[in-house]
């Protein structure tokens, strides 16, 4: 098996699974009928990614794995997805900012994978782009709506831009799977993606009338599988039934 | 306007009604028709809203990828029926927030049957199947219901929903031929919701307010219990497809009647559970009410937000 083949698409893949599944629990208890639906809207995006992501990862396995072992069955130290898309939504601000803060990175990763050798990558690539695209849109607006809207909502929104701001460098780590698949013109080499990553975000929160933060301490350790203690809670439900309910198909 | 000028009105009204007309809302209308169909309608869009609840418990627990992904999209189909029907309200003059101040203060009612929890994933299998069924029976007639934005607005929704009930009755089906553990899930499940689904098509004709003047205005086409038993004969044979017994000792066909007859209906749980004494009302009203009050700041910053832009683009005019 082409084991950093594989081991980079779940890397790509892992973001948008816990993403997905930290807006799936906001489903039903938004701010409005329709943020909660465009909020549903983007996990459905990122979940029918997903499983565009596992069910290539499964076949590059060439075992008897399936997209939902893949998903469900791995151990903490497993999961490969950046430290910033696994922080709790703690409040609207919060979830916006997340959003905001991944979208920006998402969409520039996106358009880089579209030119990857690897035709399907490619061509999951081309079909989210459509997506995120419109994440990037209703997430920035959000961003602008809640900066340069109410005095409290303009603290709520410096604060989630505050306390999210030490997750985004991670963004721009190499793992050895991104190494080996630049190398082979399939992956994308994200280091280059920073300066634009941060001039966009910078753009907008500038739009927001909010402060771009200063600090330069980062966190990293997601795409190692060292991950901050929120992300075994959201394991153990997303995995819930696969382990309590072994080997069955549903 | 002089008594006799209404009643005039009133009478042109009902011709046009009895015609098959459809009602738009810039047409002149009885005074009791327009409250009748507030109620109806936000009643309606408060359960679809509601409703998202108890699915939305099981979102994060989906078993598999695929099922995430229908749950996910079934509860936003849910949410945008809220949001047809509430705009569908509208037209009749009463806003959005006034009829979410009625569901939150408890004078509006939404379907008893979201105060029952789900507790495992088959409530999945058995809502879809069951609740959206008897849903379906409920709302196919409202199609051509005599108020033009009620009826279109219905003519999507049970689309869907008739989409939702196969997708309920699917997961079902598959629990019941899986291993035995999940054929007890689904058992169990069906054991459960049976007997609210058959309260969900209201009490009996005897004891039901609406249904005369519902039926002259085309809100209502059959009584209570004919779509009750219009839903149990529909739905013994489904269960019989797929290895699940209906929790109902008393459950025969009758030949004669050529429809099955069934057992009593513990009308006291129902008035129970609908006069706000269910397993989850409290709970439920909770959720509604914290998400409402919970998102004010941001309701409150997007409406500042677009009168500053407002105001900046009339400055730039100027």
């Amino acid at each position: 098996m082409k084991q950093n083949l594989y081991n980079y698409i779940l890397g790509i893949a892992d973001n948008s699974l816990i993403l997905g599944q930290r807006l799936g629990e906001l489903t039903g208890h938004g701010p409005s009928l329709e943020t909660d639906i465009a909020c549903t809207n983007i996990s459905l995006d990122l979940f029918g990614q997903v499983r565009s992501y596992f069910q290539y990862a499964a076949k590059i396995a060439g075992d008897n794995r399936t997209e939902d072992d893949i998903a469900m069955l791995r151990k903490e130290r497993e999961y490969v997805n950046v430290l910033l898309v696994e922080q709790p939504n703690r409040d609207f601000a919060y979830t916006m900012a997340r959003q905001f803060l991944f979208d920006i990175y998402h969409l520039l990763f996106l358009q880089k994978l579209e030119k990857s050798k690897d035709l399907t990558l490619s061509a999951i690539a081309t079909k989210s782009i459509k997506e995120v695209s419109y994440h990037e849109r209703f997430s920035g607006d959000w961003i602008k709506r809640l900066g340069d809207g109410t005095e409290e909502s303009k603290t709520k929104m410096q604060d989630a831009i505050d306390g999210l701001w030490t997750y985004t460098d991670e963004l721009f780590h190499q793992t050895e799977a991104d190494k080996a698949m630049v190398a082979e013109g399939i992956g994308v080499d994200v280091t280059k993606l920073k300066e634009t990553y941060y001039k966009k975000v910078n753009e907008i929160l500038e739009e927001a009338t909010l402060e771009i933060p200063e600090s330069k301490w980062f966190q990293k350790g997601g795409k190692e599988g060292v991950h901050t203690e929120h992300l075994g809670y959201l394991l153990a439900e997303l995995q819930y039934m696969q382990r309590a309910y072994p080997n069955m198909e549903w | 306007m002089s008594e006799e000028q209404i009643k005039n009105l009133e009478v042109q009204f009902e011709a046009r009604i009895a015609r098959d007309e459809k009602i738009e809302p810039k047409d002149w209308m009885p005074e009791k028709y327009r409250k009748t169909h507030i109620r109806q309608m936000s009643q309606h869009a408060h359960s679809e809203i509601v409703g998202m609840l108890p699915e939305g418990n099981w979102i994060t627990r989906a078993p598999s990828l695929r099922r995430k992904v229908a749950l996910l999209a079934k509860v936003q189909d849910e949410a945008g029926h809220g949001l047809y029907l509430y705009s569908a309200c509208e037209t009749l003059g009463i806003s959005r927030d006034e009829l979410y101040d009625q569901l939150h203060s408890g004078k509006a009612k939404y379907s008893s049957i979201f105060n029952y929890p789900t507790v495992t994933w088959a409530d999945m299998g058995a809502v879809g199947w069951l609740v959206d069924g008897a849903a379906i029976i409920n709302q196919v007639p409202l199609c051509n219901t005599s108020y033009g934005p009620y009826a279109r607005a219905m003519v999507r929704v049970c689309k869907e929903e008739s989409f939702h009930q196969r997708q309920g009755y699917e997961i079902m089906m598959k629990l019941a031929n899986g291993a035995p553990e999940q054929k007890e899930l689904a058992q169990d499940a069906l054991n459960r919701w049976w007997w609210p689904s058959l309260m969900m098509l209201g009490p009996t004709d005897a004891e039901s307010i609406h249904t005369e003047q519902s039926m002259k205005w085309k809100l209502k086409r059959k009584s209570n219990d004919d779509l009750r038993q219009q839903f149990i004969d529909q739905t013994v044979p489904q269960a019989e497809l797929i290895g699940l017994t209906i929790p109902d000792p008393d459950l025969k066909w009758n030949e004669e009647r050529q429809s099955y007859d069934f057992g009593e209906i513990n009308w006291d749980e129902f008035w129970q559970v609908v006069k706000g004494h269910g397993p989850m009302n409290k709970e439920r009203m909770k959720a509604r009410v914290g998400a409402w009050e919970e998102g004010e700041w941001v309701r409150d910053a997007a409406m500042a937000h677009a009168e500053k832009k407002q105001a900046r683009k009339q400055k730039q005019a100027i």
